[in-house]
């Protein structure tokens, strides 16, 4: 019972950084088809920035306070230049935006390397964070663990409110539901974007952030979560929120069973056949948003 | 719905108007032109090439030559069919470790074993699935037929249940990620992150021989100029029109008749086995075979000279993986940091602002000579604008 709960909850929180790295994601693939390989570099900026705060910053706690909107900030202004130099030019090319949007990741790697250094750096984390947290019945739930998951579902709250609530949202949902019908009703698709991109980036600098918490941080550390995330949008279908909210807890604990049951190798493995399999029951992901469109 | 099989060039003639170009066929003089660069390429790369360069510069020249390859298929998948493999590193590899494998128990001799087996794996005997490949009448077709075995079952589910695009870039990357994982996790019976190395012998000959390392350099080229004849004769079938057709408007292929993914399920296979025969040379010509060799980023670096050299393009995607694998030794021994950038430069530059590569920049000089000539143009821009259209539509 311990071992099945503990092993639940590690696949859960595998599964909310998932989701912090998917939200940002199924926001722009869902409104724009843009596949942003540079995603995972955002995150890296947004762990950076906690790191850099550190330097100024003592106080551990203070500083992932402070941390938290700044890297927001970062990561989203990195994605509004993105968006504005090079993928407002490809918005009908989406597989050659992959393409380019990977190039701009491996310079920013470059970059991280020749600034920060290749070596992984270290954050502190706080110390509220650092201990376990007891539950009757000998279980015990990692600190830092639980704080990821509060973040990830509170980004997910915001993002849902703000979607239903505000005129922004209103408008990001028109164009994701209908692009042509949206424009000629006035809604300044091109501004939408932005945002849309802005608001995508910023989540992927809070997932770095995060994961401060979880590890050290290096200039390839978002290459190797962008390629789960992307699965999580892609299995969990594009346009709308829930389906990345499900698809990346379950594949959290597909995972972390997996992994108890074999090796984190082979657990790799059979998650990737469960998500083959997976698309040929639903092809369009978990949830589609029904068009008339061909494509 | 009709299955499609690629009919071969003597049978898809069909009664033509008399005069008429049949569309997508060369006509006879550009065949002899063909035919002459053939000659030419042969020329550089038996003749000139083993004059020109040192022993170490030629084995370069092979492992470049093996990366072409990969190019080559990937032009035929990505350019002529629409499909971004982001994961031709997974073929490589399976077709490199093929090879390495047998090579490996070729080294160890009859009922020996590797020796990274005993040092890591404190294996007693041989694991079950590396048996088969002491055999080289098992070992050398695996290399081919093993990867497109791997393409045929993913290919057969995704592109049936019409996950393309974006989507299939992901899963295929995806694919890599899991290989990798996979390689690295079994190290006791793969040799993990180290892979296979240290391989010395091939088929009885010394690899550490400079002659034999020439004799290797050859069979590769030669199997490099055999891929791109293949590949011409295939994309100039009707095959290869239903190949670009299908890239350039698949439900409209789809309401004639015809089952899109058959026809790409073709070309996914055909490139794996090149990039598995690719992978198979790579071993003999290096010496090693690893996981770094074949995962997520060697994957996507295959896909950048097929960018630069022209994707659509026959002879684009082995001069551009030729020249970027050439700058990258070249800048990388010099300036470590400076090439990262350059190569994300590239992508960048070429993709966005040059999708059709250096070829569209030949074909460009091409158009404005044809032209000049206004009584054949517009019989021959038809075929071409067909064949070299190159953007990608919108999904």
């Amino acid at each position: 019972m311990t071992v099945l709960f503990g092993q639940l909850f590690t696949g859960i929180s595998i599964g909310a950084v998932l989701l912090l790295i998917a939200l940002g994601l199924a926001l722009t693939f869902g409104q724009m088809n843009v596949i942003n390989m540079a995603h995972g570099e955002f995150i890296m900026a947004g762990a950076y920035t906690t790191y850099v705060l550190q330097q100024s910053i003592t106080g551990a706690g203070l500083s992932l306070v402070v941390a938290l909107p700044v890297a927001f900030v970062v990561a989203g202004a990195m994605g509004v230049l993105l968006e504005v130099l090079l993928i407002r030019r490809l918005y009908a090319r989406p597989l050659d935006t992959l393409l380019v949007t990977w190039g701009v990741s491996l310079m920013l790697q470059q970059l991280a390397r020749d600034v920060f250094g290749s070596p992984n750096v270290q954050t502190r984390a706080p110390e509220l964070l650092t201990g376990n947290v007891a539950l009757p019945g000998g279980l015990t739930i990692a600190n830092n663990r639980l704080f990821i998951l509060a973040l990830a579902l509170a980004a997910v709250a915001a993002l849902t409110l703000a979607l239903r609530l505000t005129p922004l949202g209103r408008r990001i949902r028109a164009v994701v539901q209908n692009r042509d019908l949206a424009a000629v009703s006035g809604i300044a698709t091109s501004r939408v974007d932005r945002t849309t991109f802005f608001l995508g980036s910023g989540l992927a600098g809070l997932a770095g952030v995060a994961l401060t918490l979880l590890g050290p941080i290096g200039p390839t550390m978002g290459t190797n979560l962008i390629i789960d995330a992307f699965l999580v949008v892609v299995v969990g279908g594009i346009g709308q929120l829930k389906g990345s909210v499900i698809v990346a807890f379950a594949l959290g604990v597909l995972q972390a069973t997996g992994e108890y049951l074999t090796t984190l190798s082979v657990a790799k493995v059979i998650v990737f056949v469960a998500i083959v399999a997976f698309l040929q029951w639903r092809p369009q992901g978990l949830f589609t948003l029904r068009t008339r469109s061909l494509a | 719905m009709t299955a499609v099989t690629p009919a071969p060039p003597s049978t898809a003639v069909r009664p033509a108007p008399a005069g008429a170009v049949p569309p997508g066929r060369p006509a006879g003089r550009s065949r002899l032109r063909t035919l002459a660069g053939f000659a030419f390429g042969a020329a550089v790369l038996f003749a000139v090439a083993p004059l020109v360069l040192s022993d170490f510069r030629l084995a370069l020249l092979a492992k470049y030559l093996c990366v072409a390859m990969v190019a080559v298929g990937i032009g035929i998948a990505w350019g002529r069919g629409g499909m971004l493999t982001l994961g031709q590193g997974v073929f490589f590899g399976l077709g490199g470790y093929a090879m390495a494998m047998h090579l490996k128990l070729a080294d160890a001799g009859p009922g020996g074993m590797p020796d990274f087996m005993q040092l890591y794996g404190q294996l007693d005997e041989l694991p079950l699935w590396w048996r088969p490949f002491a055999s080289p009448w098992f070992a050398l077709p695996a290399t081919v037929l093993l990867p497109m075995a791997v393409a045929f079952g993913l290919g057969s589910l995704v592109f049936r249940r019409r996950v393309r695009g974006a989507y299939f870039a992901i899963l295929s990357q995806a694919l890599a990620a899991a290989m990798v994982i996979l390689l690295i996790g079994q190290q006791g019976t793969t040799g993990g992150t180290n892979g296979l190395t240290d391989i010395k012998g091939f088929f009885g000959y010394d690899l550490d021989d400079p002659v034999n390392q020439r004799m290797v350099y050859f069979i590769i080229a030669g199997t490099l100029l055999a891929l791109l004849a293949l590949t011409r004769q295939l994309i100039h079938s009707r095959y290869g029109e239903l190949l670009v057709a299908v890239r350039d408007g698949e439900e409209r292929v789809r309401f004639l008749g015809y089952d899109p993914a058959s026809v790409k399920l073709v070309a996914y296979v055909v490139a794996a086995g090149m990039a598995g025969l690719a992978g198979a040379l790579f071993v003999p010509a290096v010496g090693i075979i690893s996981p770094a060799l074949i995962g997520i980023v060697p994957s996507i670096e295959f896909v950048i000279g097929v960018a630069v050299g022209g994707r659509a393009s026959l002879l684009g995607p082995v001069l551009g993986a030729v020249a970027v694998a050439w700058a990258r030794t070249a800048l990388s021994e010099r300036f470590p940091g400076t090439w990262t950038y350059l190569q994300g430069l590239l992508f960048v530059v070429v993709v966005a602002f040059l999708p059709g590569g250096l070829a569209s920049l030949w074909a460009l000089a091409r158009r404005r000579d044809v032209a000049a000539q206004p009584l054949r143009r517009g019989r021959l821009s038809l075929g071409r604008r067909r064949a070299e259209r190159t953007e990608v539509p919108a999904a």
